[in-house]
């Protein structure tokens, strides 16, 4: 089964989720996959990919393609699917692979996947598990009729897994017409902090209600930093203002798989449960022993969390310098 | 629009073990539907003049929310009766709303960046491309300039400032704006505003027939259970801490 994916770079940095998306494809293709990479002076990169599983990469390096557009990586998604003919289509449900997916499928008269969680391949033709109302159920899916087959794969799910000593890929330009995109990218603003984003993060430490106000976020900080983590935060203390909506995990912000996810007064309602219940290991902190957190976590202290999360922060430092 | 599940609700499998129990269900306006609706009003409030039309593919019960949306301001609404598809896939959805879109021209076209329920969001976009117009996805801010508009979208950690001319579909994120309420005179004028009906039969999407389905659904399950928590007493704070650095480095090997 061939199999092209996207990869997503910006600021000449690959991103992680495409290396696993990449690496997906390597697996469920038997060998390695095509791969496609757009951007302005990427040529470098597409070296890299390799590693990751990509036998040939289709090369669009463009100044036109410097920032994002939708047109001009829709594009040249377009023009490697036409010269790979491809079985399969993998592109990473990062914010841009979320924006690029649909378009190109409605392009080749096809839908996608979206946002799987599981992937595999039955005579030919992939299956995936993929969370639906928010991560209250999960639904088996395929591609039925479809000949050109597409999923975008959740971040942090899939493992990205690089081989020493792979063939570097054969690397292809593809010629693109005229790029002049409507929608156009005039600057991304990154926030001062460059923090890390819930939707990428390993680990992640929330906060909720039981935090009692926007003053004490430093208590939370200091485990998140501990950890390494990135910050989280229930809908009720977005709602109330104590924190900006990009923090919020949730049926109604960031649904999240992290490795490690750490709830810090954070009662548990469905809402937040919906976007957060599919973490490998979670540890719930709340003064509430009847919080329904409780039914979701692996780990859980009772208690105040201003007494626990300090302490806690504390022993990961020492862990840490062991 | 999109008619969904509220976000309180429980949902349970149905008895074809790839739907949801639709008893006891309470539908809602999908959230960032909501979003999407009152940028749309407060566009119209700022020109002083213009109309918003609201769209929904759905059976019988869409019709309520689509009288809420005009309730809240919407000028006329469009039902695509889809009894007897329920499982539309996001193509023909996006098909089914490209056809009817087609007999009017409009400056903005809105989306929520998803519905909550199937959550692939694909159909604003997907539209975007079958009626051949650009699109900004997952939008937080919005000016509207002469004939054209800028927009803030949300990106990992950062913001894209989009600028694009009508006409143009918007997708919108959460922190765009307060949806309003309707007023008790807002529900009275929607009874008399008028719902143009059309049978998704009717219209040229193939993928009405399961047999043209570009995604299926094969099986619905409720999560795998978690394990029972192992709780790690609080009485001594300092030794909980230490335990529960001990428990993901040696049990669940995290950190």
């Amino acid at each position: 089964m061939k199999f092209l994916v996207f990869i997503e770079q910006r600021d000449g940095k690959i991103r992680k989720a495409s290396l696993e998306a990449l690496s997906l494809a390597r697996k469920l293709g038997g060998g390695p996959a095509a791969a496609v990479i757009a951007g302005k002076g990427v040529a470098a990169l597409a070296k890299d990919l390799g590693k990751y599983g990509a036998g040939t990469v289709y090369l669009a390096d463009r100044d036109e393609l410097a920032l994002y557009s939708n047109k001009g990586y829709v594009g040249a998604l377009d023009a490697a699917a036409k010269k790979e003919g491809p079985d399969a289509v993998l592109i990473a449900a990062t914010a841009m692979g979320k924006d690029v997916a649909p378009r190109f499928a409605a392009r080749n008269d096809v839908s996608a996947l979206a946002d799987v969680m599981d992937l595999r391949v039955e005579d030919g033709r992939l299956v995936a598990w993929r969370p639906v109302y928010s991560g209250k159920a999960r639904a088996e899916v395929d591609c039925g009729s479809a000949k050109l087959q597409i999923a975008t794969t959740r971040p942090n799910v899939f493992a990205a897994e690089a081989t020493e000593g792979a063939a570097e890929p054969r690397v292809e330009s593809l010629e693109l017409g005229e790029i002049a995109p409507r929608a156009r990218v005039l600057r991304v603003e990154t926030s001062e902090s460059k923090e890390l984003d819930v939707s990428e993060a390993d680990i992640i430490v929330s906060g909720g209600r039981g935090i009692k106000g926007p003053e004490n976020w430093p208590v939370i900080r200091d485990l998140q930093q501990a950890l390494g983590a990135a910050l989280g935060a229930s809908r009720a203390v977005v709602d109330a203002g104590w924190i900006d909506h990009q923090y919020q995990v949730g049926q109604t912000g960031k649904v999240v798989s992290p490795t490690l996810y750490v709830a810090c007064g954070i009662s548990g309602a469905i809402q937040h449960l919906a976007g957060m219940g599919t973490s490998k290991v979670i540890v719930a902190i709340n003064k509430d022993p009847e919080a329904p957190i409780f039914k979701v976590a692996t780990y859980g202290v009772v208690g105040d969390i201003f007494q626990i999360i300090p302490e806690f922060a504390k022993a990961v430092r020492a862990a840490k310098q062991e | 629009m999109a008619y969904v599940p509220d976000t309180e609700t429980k949902i349970k499998i149905g008895g074809d073990g790839k739907s949801i129990d639709e008893t006891d269900v309470k539908w809602i306006v999908s959230p960032y539907d909501e979003f999407a609706l009152e940028e749309a009003l407060k566009i119209k409030e700022a020109k002083g003049s213009g109309a918003v039309t609201v769209a929904t593919v759905g059976p019988e019960r869409a019709k309520t929310g689509l009288r809420e949306c005009l309730a809240r301001g919407a000028d006329d609404a469009t039902w695509i009766d889809s009894t007897g598809t329920p499982s539309l896939d996001a193509l023909g959805v996006a098909k089914a709303l490209a056809a009817v879109a087609k007999s009017g021209s409009y400056d903005f076209y809105w989306f929520g960046q998803k519905g909550v329920g199937y959550d692939e969001s694909l159909v604003g976009p997907m539209f975007a491309e079958l009626i051949g117009v650009p699109h900004v996805g997952s939008i937080i801010r919005l000016e509207v300039g002469e004939g054209k508009i800028t927009a803030h979208r949300e990106i990992e950690g950062a913001h894209e400032v989009v600028e694009c001319p009508l006409p143009v579909v918007l997708t919108a994120q959460k922190g765009l704006n307060e949806p309003r309420y309707a007023s008790l005179k807002g529900i009275m004028a929607a009874k008399k505003k008028p719902i143009a009906e059309k049978k998704l039969a009717e219209l040229a999407v193939p993928e009405a027939d399961p047999a043209n389905a570009k995604t299926r659904w094969r099986k619905l399950e409720l999560p795998p259970a978690r394990q029972a928590v192992k709780l790690v007493p609080a009485d001594d704070p300092a030794a909980a801490g230490k335990e529960l650095v001990r428990l993901l480095r040696e049990e669940a090997k995290v950190i």
